[in-house]
């Protein structure tokens, strides 16, 4: 019986060799994203901004927008946006923040309900006060960096600390392109883009590690072989599964994005994107890194007299694998 | 690593099993699982408010309202204990900034100041088994006769954790009595607090409810000022000013200290004045109550006083004769259900200071159920689309695959269920990104086996290499994953932590799943098929 085999065996892609090419895209894009986000910047969310969103459900089925708008913008509340999602009778109305504190928010809604109360129902209602929304960028700032260095520590001690800093940059790369993609299109970012984010920075890090994994175990099958080749072969040996692999995540994501309703549209598309990325940052970036830090194969030795802390570190991952034999 | 025990393969479909048997009640209806006999697990998923509806309101104490309402009151305590006798001379007594300060004009008497002073600092009794006592006030009496009595920070941090916890009491009495919904109402940090109710269709009535002071207090009505006169140049000391409820309506002036508050009643119901048939809230006293209230209606017959809410009068009626059952009656223009809010929130009692919303999230019910629509939905056709790919890919070993995935779902669910943590929308995502990578520790293990088979092992032995070689991959891939999870819950709130929880849960799974279900399904059918060549 044939199977589907999207990779052919024996792949001799020269990923090292590209290095000279896709190195300074990656670089060139995580650079594109910083200066796009600091002169374009994100479409920030209430969840950061504060403010208030409002879905509304019109009873007629093809509401003027137009009217609703100037109906709207009549109530002198600043910023007020208007857009059908979804269906055609589906409204969103953004508010911007109030000036006046948390009081000022309510009273804005208030308006609002009451100007539409006769023509629409309300599906849903957030309002972030300005003095929340303030510590949710920060907590989801803070989170974003505990998990970094969780995670540099981590790979510290499982592998060497090239290891460390390279999958740490690939993640650095993943989540300041994706900040860009979320620049560029100009999709609201808020929290749940924050949690799509993190999400990509998770799996830029599983793949990263599932690369690094096979790196070291071909350093220490073969020691003379040059470091550039060695990681190409390792990764060409994982070619199979990272096509594969990938392809389940988008599948999966794809009928999300399209069967899974509009609320989370927006978040599986980051993530189909961050996907990509983290794909291309874990070859591209990750890999080469290692390269640039010199990192030799003999580093990878399990003899004791070169390094006790590393050889330590090498004991620790052989036991775990004996570990697992025995589990 | 093919070979399994008997007592092993016994724990692992048994924790299977288990897991089975804790996901089942999901699938069927709450009332179904009602009637079920009582050994049968029973815990139903915790929907989160974006999937059934609902409000999530976030609360924080008026810290400045509840202060300078505070340091009002220590003002008057201060004047009064300077009259007793001897009398001591003071000036400029006022609210400044976090305290109170006046100026002693006799300097020789300041120990007796700073003897009078200390009662009103108010030790707060602090946690039993510290056994500090914290005092609210500072006390500082300067020798040219300045005296501050300002806030301490530990006083006003113990007032506002008091504040907390008595609010939190309040408000699930008033929701109590909506009798409907089952909120959650939680402390969130040191001055907040979380309200959830799930499926509630009126959030307006709800903010009402929890959001008002609802402080009650009659007054009595400075007679001498002439209706209609301009109130503020009438006004004497010891009266306050205080608006009508109604928009328009009369400015009132009225005695400062109060008859009676809400502390004095002991009941509230909505009812109908017999007369106008409109609706009324109508109230018993306790006897102390009763009492005052007896005495005081006996002396000022043809007076009119006030019922005050939160600082609006609500009517003010004149005393036609002394009220001695007790009893009495509020009217002022309320529907029916206005009124019976009013007497909710009487009977609940009133909110030690004033709560602001800081956040609010309303979900109607009705977009909830679309969202859990669309959500079950992607998860099949999900589910399908990959387990096709994986036969697609692998064969019977693709199979294999997909009965794990399965499985690792099914665990997912029965781990939140066991939990009780909260599914929600982004919850749904985390499951559904579990999917998709939990087949990565398959696609590890089984292009590990094609290479080692390639290089001309035996089946079996290539098979027994994979696992080995695999597993050590993905506890590091997934150990990794599962660090940025955790992160994630301990420190994100909100759509990050739902997210975090089903992804956390997820990578956890799938780590048990590869290392003892998958394996023993491989070794089943090893041993049943004997290969001698893989097809992959």
């Amino acid at each position: 019986m044939r199977h589907l085999r999207l990779v052919p065996d024996n792949t001799k892609i020269p990923f090292m060799r590209m290095r000279r090419w896709t190195f300074p895209i990656a670089a060139l894009l995580s650079l594109a994203s910083i200066v796009l986000f600091i002169v374009v910047g994100p479409n920030y969310g209430i969840d950061f901004l504060g403010g208030t969103v409002i879905e509304i459900q019109t009873k007629e089925q093809h509401p003027d927008l137009t009217a609703l708008r100037s109906k709207l913008n009549a109530l002198d509340l600043g910023d007020v946006q208007v857009q059908t999602i979804g269906d055609d009778n589906s409204i969103l109305i953004r508010v911007g923040q109030q000036a006046g504190g948390e009081t000022a928010q309510q009273e804005a809604i208030g308006k609002v309900r009451a100007a539409l109360a006769d023509q629409a129902e309300f599906r849903r209602t957030e309002i972030v006060g300005p003095r929340v929304s303030g510590e949710l960028a920060w907590n989801g700032a803070l989170a974003m960096i505990v998990t970094f260095l969780a995670i540099a520590i981590y790979v510290w001690f499982r592998f060497e600390w090239q290891f460390a800093v390279g999958s740490i940059i690939s993640a650095a790369n993943v989540v300041i392109m994706t900040f860009g993609f979320y620049v560029v299109t100009q999709h609201e970012f808020n929290l749940t883009s924050l949690a799509a984010i993190l999400t990509t920075v998770g799996y830029s890090l599983n793949d990263t590690v599932v690369v690094y994994d096979r790196i070291r175990e071909t350093l220490r099958k073969y020691k003379k072989i040059p470091l550039g080749d060695l990681i190409d072969r390792a990764i060409n040996d994982m070619l199979g599964r990272t096509v594969i692999t990938t392809m389940t995540t988008l599948i999966a994501l794809f009928s999300l994005y399209i069967f899974g309703g509009e609320v989370i549209r927006a978040f599986t598309l980051a993530m189909i994107f961050g996907v990509c990325a983290a794909i291309f940052s874990s070859i591209c970036v990750a890999a080469p890194v290692l390269i640039y830090f010199k990192l030799r194969p003999d580093q990878m030795d399990d003899k004791p007299e070169e390094d006790p802390s590393k050889s330590a570190a090498n004991a620790m991952a052989k036991q775990t694998g004996k570990g697992a034999q025995k589990a | 690593m093919l070979h399994f025990t008997r007592w092993k393969m016994v724990l692992i479909l048994g924790t299977v099993l288990i897991g089975i048997l804790l996901a089942v009640p999901n699938l069927f209806s709450k009332e179904t699982v009602d009637s079920w006999p009582s050994w049968v697990p029973k815990r139903q998923l915790v929907l989160g408010l974006d999937l059934q509806g609902g409000s999530y309101l976030l609360y924080q104490v008026d810290r400045q309202d509840y202060v300078q309402k505070r340091l009002r009151t220590l003002v008057g305590e201060i004047r009064k204990v300077m009259l007793e006798e001897p009398r001591i001379g003071y000036s400029g007594l006022g609210v400044q900034g976090q305290g109170v300060q006046l100026r002693i004009r006799d300097v020789s008497q300041l120990d007796l100041v700073r003897k009078r002073l200390e009662p009103l600092r108010n030790p707060l009794s602090n946690s039993i088994l510290s056994g500090v006592a914290v005092n609210e006030f500072d006390l500082t009496v300067g020798s040219d006769g300045l005296v501050q009595m300002n806030y301490s920070e530990a006083g006003l941090a113990q007032r506002i954790r008091q504040i907390v916890d008595q609010s939190i009491e309040v408000i699930a009495r008033r929701i109590d009595q909506l009798g409907t919904v089952e909120p959650s109402i939680q402390r969130q940090g040191e001055d907040r607090i979380l309200v959830e109710a799930p499926g509630l269709g009126d959030p307006e009535r709800l903010k009402s409810l929890v959001g008002q002071t609802a402080q009650l207090t009659f007054h009595l009505v400075d007679s001498s000022v002439a209706p209609g006169q301009s109130a503020d140049q009438a006004r004497k000391p010891g009266t306050i000013l205080v608006p009508s409820n109604e928009p328009g309506g009369p400015t009132y002036v009225l005695e400062e200290s109060p008859l009676l508050t809400g502390e004095d009643l002991t009941d509230a119901q909505a009812s109908f004045d017999q007369r106008s048939n409109e609706p009324t809230v109508s109230f018993r006293l306790t006897t102390g109550g009763a009492r005052t209230f007896g005495d005081v209606t006996q002396k000022n017959v043809n007076r009119a006083f006030a019922i005050v809410l939160d600082d609006k009068v609500i009517s003010a009626p004149v005393i036609r004769e002394p009220i001695l059952g007790g009893s009495g009656q509020i009217s002022g223009s309320f529907t029916i259900q206005t009124a019976n809010d009013l007497a909710i929130l009487l009977r609940a009692g009133s909110l030690p200071a004033k709560l602001t919303i800081v956040e609010e999230r309303n979900i109607g019910p009705g977009l909830g159920a679309d969202s859990i629509r669309a959500g079950k939905i992607a998860s099949i056709i999900a589910t399908a689309a990959v387990c096709a790919f994986m036969v697609a890919t692998y064969g019977v070993l693709g199979w294999i695959a997909n009965i794990a995935v399965l499985v690792n779902v099914i665990l997912i669910f029965a781990i939140v269920t066991l939990l009780g943590a909260t599914l929600s929308l982004p919850g749904i995502a985390g499951v559904i990104i579990t999917v998709g990578t939990a087949v990565d520790s398959n696609v590890l293990i089984y292009e590990r086996i094609r290479e080692e088979f390639r290089q001309g092992r035996s089946a079996i032995a290539a098979i027994d290499a994979g696992f080995h070689r695999a597993l050590g991959t993905i506890l590091d891939a997934n150990v990794t994953t599962l660090i940025a999870a955790l992160v994630l819950f301990y420190l994100g709130s909100g759509p990050i932590r739902g997210f975090a929880v089903t992804h956390a849960i997820g990578v956890a799974t799938t780590i048990f799943t590869a290392f003892t279900f998958t394996r023993l399904l491989v070794a089943m059918w090893v041993r049943w098929r004997r290969p001698t060549t893989i097809s992959l």
